[in-house]
């Protein structure tokens, strides 16, 4: 017993800082083509209380587009790497940095980024953050490192909301892109529902319960100042900001039945956007803000609609199956993400709205909810159930790479991601 | 389950012999006074059990009626140190039974089928007379709170309970209330009323409850 508690506090010490043991990502699946990188511990790391390197490697791993390769030992920015060796190691890029404690007790986080194969500096950064944007320097890290190696934005250090559920308590959250580092936005005795981020990822609507019934509320992350946005007779729900932030789209019952209304941004004059005897909620904004998709069950089962902004006409756009639910749109607008029943299973599907109009399940889960697509849209944040539980996972389009977010305790559901720009 | 009580019930008069089932008497209820009053009749019934190859009975089904017949009258007295009363009496106070009394005792929970919201026959009565209820005092309000249960998305059975709570709301209007005295709303799947993953627990979630505002 002493010998195997004398054995894992060396290998502690070893391998791992405590935060290292703490991270946990879960990443299942084969990419096509994924870049071998090793992302070596950066220079006292340790002392920062943030397992910088490890955040690293876990949100380029996540991605689907990188494979970590381990790193013997610790590398800063200033080190000149053996190539050779590291191309012996079949890494074909490589991240070294350092985490030094500044006199005014923030931290200056550095790295550099090698091309191994090139045998090439790619660049490198300083970043000077307070102890508690720790993690979101790693994730800039990430950033910088997907963007440099793919051309294309990182969605790292981006937000996600979700509701948590736990203790007889809800909770929405706003959380890192890779689920840790949540903090509270709203505690309640009673559910919140349906979270959406304003485009310019100040702001929260949402769905709570609180006055025992269904009403929409809007809040300021940064203050916590809320304000009511629809509270009328009947239920309130599935918020969604156009994409100019100047107004929400929502399902009100009012007059008797969900349907579809646009209002201000502070709950002001709505106007009705959908006429029908039937369903019609989840509306959500194509990314150009001319179309909404939604979810009406006028033909007899719930399937996945467009029609124009302003109301008018719409036209059924999913039609395999008969439950197509909870709507998506890519940020570029090609892709469809929702949720589809099929055989008593709810699973995700994407669906190709550029032409071909083919959709495919991209989950082997039964109880797949709430699609949201990341701003560089590349990946899918979804609940689903695991072990019992409500649980958060992230996918690729092509639902190849998968990774479970770390949830400690409670049911963790209803996820939503922010935009770019933190 | 119920179906597996009833066997248990048939399996113990075969064995006693001696327990007449009387008529008010659910078959339950006589198959566990028949274990109270005699305790080996629960190794013939598990005998008979095995005997019969009921295999896929678990223990713990046959507990229920164990357990529930443990609050057993005291008689006044019986083994009582003082005169008259009981040191084990219990007189309960029910404060369910005091708000079922405001809102005048009245069933009202409405029960739906799967993906649907038609208001079933065998709950008009119920429906009638809270409507006549209403009438009678138009200074009530009730809310109307349309439920699911757990399957689908939660939007979806956020306005499928809408409707659900519409379609009663409708029906007490019919009836005679009035519309300002109702508030339909809806909970979806948020609050179900019992847990579990199986048909009887959904039965139970998919409903509408009249709550006194």
């Amino acid at each position: 017993m002493l010998k195997r508690r004398q054995f894992s506090a060396a290998a502690g010490l070893l391998l791992c800082t405590p935060a290292w043991s703490q991270f946990r990502v879960e990443i299942s699946g084969v990419g096509a083509t994924q870049v071998p990188i090793a992302i070596a511990r950066f220079r006292d790391e340790d002392r920062a209380g943030q397992a910088v390197s490890a955040i690293v490697r876990a949100d380029l791993e996540r991605s689907g587009l990188f494979r970590g390769v381990d790193a013997p030992a610790v590398l800063d920015e200033t080190a000149q790497p053996a190539m050779t060796e590291w191309r012996g190691r079949a890494a074909d890029a490589l991240v070294g940095g350092s985490v030094s404690r500044l006199a005014d007790g923030r931290f200056d986080v550095r790295f550099k980024l090698w091309d191994v194969v090139k045998g090439v500096e790619l660049g490198g950064q300083s970043n000077a953050v307070a102890a508690d944007d720790l993690r979101l320097a790693a994730h800039r890290i990430a950033d910088y490192v997907y963007e440099r190696l793919t051309g294309e934005k990182g969605v790292f250090s981006t937000r996600i909301a979700y509701v948590t559920r736990g203790g007889g308590r809800y909770t929405l959250r706003v959380a890192d892109a890779d689920g840790e580092g949540g903090q509270v936005a709203l505690n309640s005795p009673e559910p919140i529902i349906s979270p959406a981020w304003s485009p310019d990822g100040r702001e929260l609507a949402y769905v709570s319960f609180e006055k025992q019934k269904a009403v929409v509320y809007a809040q300021e992350v940064a203050s916590g100042k809320r304000r009511e946005i629809a509270n009328f007779r009947g239920s309130n729900s599935a918020p969604a900001w156009s994409p100019d932030g100047q107004s929400l789209a929502m399902t009100l019952s009012r007059e008797g039945g969900s349907q579809l209304y646009l209002m201000g941004r502070q709950g002001d004059a709505p106007r009705r956007l959908t006429n029908s005897s039937a369903i019609d909620t989840e509306p959500v904004f194509s990314p150009d803000g001319r179309s909404i998709y939604f979810v009406s069950d006028r033909g007899g089962s719930p399937q996945v609609y467009r029609m124009p902004a302003g109301g008018g006409n719409a036209e059924r756009v999913t039609f395999t199956g008969n439950y197509n639910i909870s709507p998506a749109i890519s940020p570029d607008g090609r892709v469809l993400a929702y949720i589809s029943r099929q055989g008593g299973a709810f699973r995700l599907y994407t669906m190709d709205l550029g032409g071909s109009g083919s959709a495919q399940a991209i989950t082997d889960t039964s109880d797949d909810e709430s699609p949201s697509f990341a701003p560089n849209g590349r990946l899918l944040i979804y609940a689903t159930r695991a072990g019992g539980r409500d649980v958060l996972m992230t996918t690729t389009l092509d639902g190849k790479i998968k990774a479970r977010l770390v949830s400690t305790t409670a049911d963790v559901r209803e996820p939503m991601w922010g935009p770019f720009g933190r | 389950m119920r179906r597996t009580h009833k066997i248990v019930g048939s399996q113990t008069f075969e064995t006693t012999g001696a327990v007449h089932p009387a008529p008010h008497q659910s078959k339950e209820e006589t198959a566990m006074k028949a274990m109270r009053t005699a305790p080996w009749t629960l190794a013939a019934v598990a005998a008979a059990l095995l005997a019969a190859g009921c295999s896929s009975v678990k223990l713990d089904e046959t507990k229920p009626p164990v357990e529930t017949a443990r609050p057993t009258q005291v008689q006044p007295g019986a083994g009582g140190t003082s005169a008259g009363t009981s040191q084990s009496q219990v007189t309960p106070v029910d404060l369910t039974k005091n708000t079922a009394a405001q809102q005048g005792n009245l069933p009202r929970v409405v029960y739906f089928d799967y993906d649907s919201f038609v208001v079933k026959e065998e709950f008009r009565p119920t429906l009638d007379a809270h409507a006549r209820q209403l009438a009678a005092n138009k200074q009530r309000k009730i809310a109307i709170e349309g439920h699911t249960d757990e399957r689908g998305g939660r939007e979806y059975n956020l306005a499928l309970g809408q409707k659900r709570a519409e379609a009663v709301a409708k029906s007490l209007a019919l009836l005679g209330a009035s519309e300002t005295q109702l508030e339909a709303v809806s909970f979806g799947k948020e609050r179900p009323a019992a847990q579990g993953s199986d048909e009887a627990a959904w039965a139970k979630n998919r409903r509408a409850e009249l709550v006194a505002r």
